[in-house]
């Protein structure tokens, strides 16, 4: 079940992935070959087997206390930040 | 020579005030420049920062403090954020990121008083097992330098088997610890999911992902373990179980052990492959050991599964990087569409879009059941399968990888083919559960690994079996030629 050119543009953009046009033929087939690869999963019987998300049974997500433990640290996380201005981050317009 | 004593040796020499801190870590960064650009372990060396927490360290040992790794060299992957050094994870996406916190792991290590040499070399944001996904270029195996060392953390276990740090850390998602490990002729571990904090390590697959240690003997990786395992509430999937004295208990005799041959990892094994396994076997049954065979029937699942749920929950995990806030952004983007596309598209190496792309694809709507809901499906039957054997047996053996060490280049335009490099540790990182890999001998002249893995939590008896191995046998002890000295 291989995928096709439209397929994988798709894929890309859900990702928001650029491809360009000339990686897009070496894309198209090594998805391919692991979609192939990986479908003999469906020849496994899997009946009345429950899935599991997560390698440790009994593990829940735990929970705090509502109180604050933090401190304001922004200027050293905005130190990586490709555009900031007055604290804020800066993009293109988003909003027309 | 220093670089050649085991942690334990080192520290006693510390304690004795033999040799300093600064001392020790000079001698590191002296081979480290002499020895490193053959290699290409490094993204980064931290020189003068190493000189000063050796120093520190010294103070420390002066006013009459001891510990087991106080003092002592490490470096860790460039996976871990590292307060105030570049963190890249082995991408362009990273490249100017300079981590503003220390990772959990980072923190103990850095508390026992370890001195870090530098960040290393692995394939980008971990996905791979040839560490030839790097943007930073591909690091070579100490043994012969037009192989691979291993991936993804190729860095950590090339620059351990030469002699370039005492241990290393690194992290292990599909075999990304104990594959490199058993490549380069050094010792791997690979703890059980949730025993050592993931907080301040960049995720790849969150349900896979572990934090392991590479170094010379088990001896030593216990004591690395030590500092590193243990609950830690950043971590949402940490566990809250007793850390155990890992050294304690290494010279247990190992009489009455039952080890599980697994059948699944036997059949099909290369003639050679299957005779180190085999005189490994051999030791173990003089060591008191039972062997028994043990059948996984649903392991030869592990790698078609693992290539559904890890590249799924990596293109959740990768999606924060979007330009937006930090890491790479494209020049001039015309909307914010641009900005996403063609940041991720430029960031990004290939083998990380192709997983995004493929975990896209099986989450997608009217996928999700066939591909990603079916493999969670395979999952509990591979951790189930493991769960019999350990009512069998104590733990299981097995051989690390199918072949030694491959050339540079060799499985490059086959994704499919290099996934197979895979086959035998990823069944561990699916159900949990802890792992190591041993040097047991060569062929053709490169290092081949064995493999334990354990139930839940049995870290102590993995090294138990490891030590008791490695007292029996000197594979360990074999350094690559031109590294001894």
């Amino acid at each position: 079940m291989s995928l096709t050119r439209q397929d994988v543009e798709k894929i890309a953009h859900l990702a928001r992935l650029s491809i360009t046009a000339q990686e897009m033929p070496v894309y198209v087939s090594s998805l391919s070959s692991i979609v192939d690869f990986v479908d003999e999963l469906s020849r496994t019987d899997t009946e009345g087997v429950l899935p599991m998300a997560h390698p440790l049974d009994g593990q829940h997500q735990r929970l705090r206390a509502d109180v604050v433990s933090e401190s304001d640290h922004h200027q050293k996380y905005q130190l990586n930040a490709p555009a900031v201005t007055a604290g804020l981050y800066v993009v293109p317009r988003v909003i027309e | 020579m220093l670089h050649n004593l085991f942690i334990g040796e080192l520290a006693d020499r510390l304690g004795k005030r033999e040799i300093s801190s600064v001392e020790l870590t000079r001698h590191f960064l002296s081979r480290i420049e002499r020895l490193n650009p053959a290699l290409n372990a490094f993204i980064t060396l931290t020189g003068d920062r190493a000189l000063t927490d050796a120093a520190a360290a010294d103070a420390r040992l002066g006013k009459g403090e001891r510990g087991p790794l106080l003092g002592i060299p490490l470096i860790h992957k460039d996976i871990f954020c590292t307060d105030g050094v570049k963190t890249t994870c082995g991408s362009r996406m990273l490249d100017n990121f300079v981590a503003p916190y220390d990772a959990t792991v980072v923190a103990r290590l850095k508390g026992a008083g370890t001195v870090m040499l530098g960040k290393s070399n692995m394939d980008e944001f971990a996905m791979g097992s040839s560490n030839e996904t790097s943007y930073y270029g591909p690091v070579k195996n100490p043994w012969d330098t037009a192989k691979v060392p291993g991936g993804s953390s190729g860095g950590s276990a090339a620059a351990t088997a030469a002699r370039l740090t005492p241990f290393a850390t690194g992290t292990d998602t599909g075999g990304s610890i104990r594959q490199p490990a058993a490549l380069t002729g050094v010792t791997g571990l690979k703890p059980t999911y949730g025993r050592v904090s993931r907080y301040g390590m960049i995720a790849f697959a969150s349900s896979l992902d572990q934090a392991g240690v590479f170094a010379r003997s088990a001896g030593d990786a216990a004591a690395a373990l030590q500092v590193m395992a243990g609950f830690d509430p950043r971590d949402s999937t940490s566990v809250d179980v007793p850390v155990p004295d890992y050294s304690r208990n290494l010279n247990q005799p190992l009489k009455g052990m039952k080890i599980g041959l697994l059948r699944e990892f036997f059949e099909g094994l290369e003639a050679r492959n299957a005779a180190l396994l085999e005189a490994a076997l051999n030791i173990y049954t003089g060591l008191g050991a039972e062997t028994r065979e043990v059948s996984l029937p649903h392991l030869p699942l592990s790698v078609p599964t693992y290539y559904v749920v890890a590249p799924a929950e990596c293109s959740s995990n990768l999606s924060r990087f979007d330009g937006v806030r930090y890491g790479y952004r494209c020049e001039n983007p015309k909307d914010l569409m641009d900005l996403y596309k063609r940041s991720r598209g430029e960031g990004f190496g290939a083998e990380v879009k192709r997983r995004i792309m493929t975990g896209t694809y099986v989450l997608s709507a009217g996928y999700f059941d066939a591909y990603y809901l079916k493999a969670q499906k395979a999952r509990r039957l591979i951790t189930d399968d493991f769960r019999s054997a350990f009512e069998k047996v104590d733990l299981v053996i097995g051989p690390t990888t199918p072949t030694p060490a491959f050339d540079i280049g060799a499985k490059m335009n086959d994704p499919v083919l290099m996934y197979l490099n895979d086959i035998y540790t990823i069944g561990a990182n699916l159900a949990g559960l802890p792992g190591v890999s041993v040097p047991c001998g060569f062929v053709d002249g490169l290092p081949m690994g064995l493999q334990l893995i354990g139930p839940h939590f049995a870290e102590a008896k993995l090294l138990n079996a490891a030590h008791q191995y490695q007292q029996a046998t000197d594979w360990h002890m074999h350094a690559p030629r031109g590294y001894e000295s």
